[in-house]
């Protein structure tokens, strides 16, 4: 058994063992498990900070002090705590989310639960830039500046980059909590601290950014997001295993997941995940390189394994990016079903009549969407509306939705779906309807010396 | 010859902010230099005038075969402000997928 607060050897051509056990908030658990237990992995990360997932948690924490971290953490930490105190895993999280410290106290009293007396757990803060959020800040992508925008603003929070995990680790967390960091960096924090590359070795940040980039999104890279029956099959979907890398001081490193877990490490799988979210593909932005996949090389060394080589960078960015949170209103939402012969016909006047009473009755002014969900829904605002259907649906629901500030509007357009029960065309059916509290985001750069990162230890 | 893309190649859609990202991944060299000349960054505002606002910046990696699209306003406003069902656009890469090319017949 490793001890668990020595960094992996530096020399000798050891390899560096990560896991990736959460792609997002939401993400199956078993699988980070299997990996805690039967990886033998020296760290094990969870992505699980989504840019609006952080925006919800900022609200969850003005209403009560000690939440707004993220609501798995708890049954993650009973999950893999145990396994990877065991194995000398490390585990490194942004799942602080809007509440850090918080969630440190809170994976601390797992392991006291658990038995697991003197777990050092670090919390990473100083994303939150709040204090520095001045009507006068340019917002990105046109979107004018903070001062005009005539929302509620509810959190600031600056995408910190690798050194503060680094500096965790160096100083012997066995799990480390941050807030908004980078989600690549939650890897190139472990990865900089095994191998001791310099914070200004571009190359091979850039390459330790590709690997996190790779496995950051869970399953993505071992045949989830990918099935395409007949045309790109992947055997074993139910039961996905999740991804780790086998890393080299290069950065340079090859994918993998488990024996006898679901889903394939292909060279398919590992390409499309490179371009995912991925714009320039030779100028991936982050906190801590300007990195570069244009000449990556993979090659498949043997089943469920993919090489991945030539992930390279060049300098850092001067900026930080910043995601401000706002109070978005409510997403209101209605369907119903029509069925049989002219269904099309009947769900069309059904919306054409819950338009109506929208405006004429309750006053609403802005948009209001409407899908035949059958015919066209998620692809619908790519037809032309006055092409003719391209078939006769014999099902067809409607679906309508609004978003406004105001509850009782938001409230009126289910009740309206609803109405159309008894109210509207012949033979309505399966109404459903939801009011979403909504929260919206915006972008700005902010100079990286205001964002002061710390790092905090707490014993368990 | 006339072929759907979704015969000879693959897709996977990201979203940021307002921006779709739809990557292509093209089974081989002759289908990624078809695609190169025949969906221009142009194409996709033209083909799907009212969903795609633009402009439309493309990426190339010659070597792995991928063409990668970046879609200004491509998201109906993105995860904040869409009333599309699918607020991120995840299905957005098989509107790409739709689109026929014309192959050299094979030998």
């Amino acid at each position: 058994m490793a001890d668990p607060i020595q960094p992996p050897a530096r020399s000798g051509g050891r390899r560096v063992r990560i896991g990736c056990g959460a792609g997002f908030s939401n993400d199956r658990i078993d699988p980070a498990r299997d990996l805690a237990e039967r990886g033998a992995l020296d760290f094990l990360f969870f992505e699980c900070l989504a840019e609006r997932t952080l925006a919800n948690a900022h609200a969850l924490r003005a209403a009560d002090p000690r939440a707004g971290y993220d609501p798995w953490l708890r049954k993650r930490m009973e999950a893999v705590l145990r396994p990877c105190r065991e194995a000398g895993t490390r585990v490194i999280s942004n799942m602080g989310s809007a509440n850090p410290a918080a969630a440190g106290e809170a994976v601390a009293e797992v392991a006291r639960a658990l038995g697991l007396q003197g777990l050092k757990v670090a919390v990473v803060e100083g994303d939150d830039v709040a204090a520095h959020m001045t009507p006068d800040l340019e917002l990105m992508d046109g979107e004018g500046r903070l001062g005009d925008v005539p929302l509620r603003m509810t959190g600031a929070n600056a995408y910190l980059g690798h050194e503060p995990i680094r500096q965790a680790l160096e100083e012997g967390a066995e799990v480390v909590i941050t807030g908004r960091c980078a989600d690549p960096s939650l890897a190139v924090g472990p990865l900089a601290h095994a191998f001791g590359w310099a914070p200004d070795d571009w190359a091979r940040l850039g390459a330790g950014t590709l690997v996190g980039h790779l496995l950051e999104c869970s399953t993505q890279v071992t045949g989830g997001y990918y099935a395409d029956p007949g045309r790109k099959d992947v055997p074993g979907l139910a039961f996905l295993g999740f991804p780790f890398a086998e890393v080299a001081e290069d950065g340079s490193a090859t994918i993998g997941k488990l024996d006898g877990t679901g889903g394939l490490v292909s060279r398919g799988t590992v390409l499309e995940q490179m371009l995912y979210e991925v714009h320039d593909p030779a100028a991936y932005l982050t906190p801590d390189v300007t990195a570069d996949f244009s000449q990556v090389r993979l090659e498949e060394p043997s089943k469920d394994r993919v090489s991945v080589s030539g992930g390279s960078g060049r300098t850092r960015p001067e900026t930080l990016k910043v995601t401000i949170g706002f109070d978005g209103g409510f997403l209101s939402e209605g369907e119903i079903s029509y069925a049989g012969p002219n269904a099309l016909a009947r769900a069309k006047l059904a919306g054409e009549v819950i338009e109506t009473r929208m405006r004429e009755v309750h006053g609403h002014q802005g948009p209001i969407r409407t899908d035949f969900i059958g015919l066209a829904s998620l692809h619908g605002s790519a037809r032309d509306p006055d092409a003719p259907p391209p078939y006769e649906p014999s099902e067809v629901r409607l679906r309508m939705a609004l978003r406004t500030h105001e509850r009782d509007l938001a409230e009126a357009l289910p009740r309206e779906v609803e109405g159309a029960w008894l109210s509207g065309p012949a033979g309505g059916g399966g109404a459903r309807g939801r009011v979403t509290p909504a929260v919206t985001t915006r972008s700005a750069l902010l100079p990286r010396d205001l964002a002061r990162p710390t790092v905090r230890m707490i014993t368990a | 010859m006339k072929v759907r893309l979704h015969e000879v190649a693959s897709a996977r859609a990201g979203d940021k902010g307002d921006v779709s990202s739809i990557a292509l991944f093209c089974d081989d060299a002759a289908v990624f230099e078809a695609v190169r000349a025949q969906v221009p960054p142009e194409r996709l505002t033209k083909e799907f005038p009212r969903l795609f606002r633009g402009p439309v910046r493309r990426y190339e990696i010659p070597h792995l075969h991928v063409l990668n699209y970046v879609i200004e306003r491509g998201l109906e406003g993105g995860v904040n402000a869409s009333l599309n069902l699918d607020a991120h656009g995840k299905s957005f890469s098989f509107l790409l997928l739709e689109l026929e090319i014309d192959l050299p017949a094979p030998e």
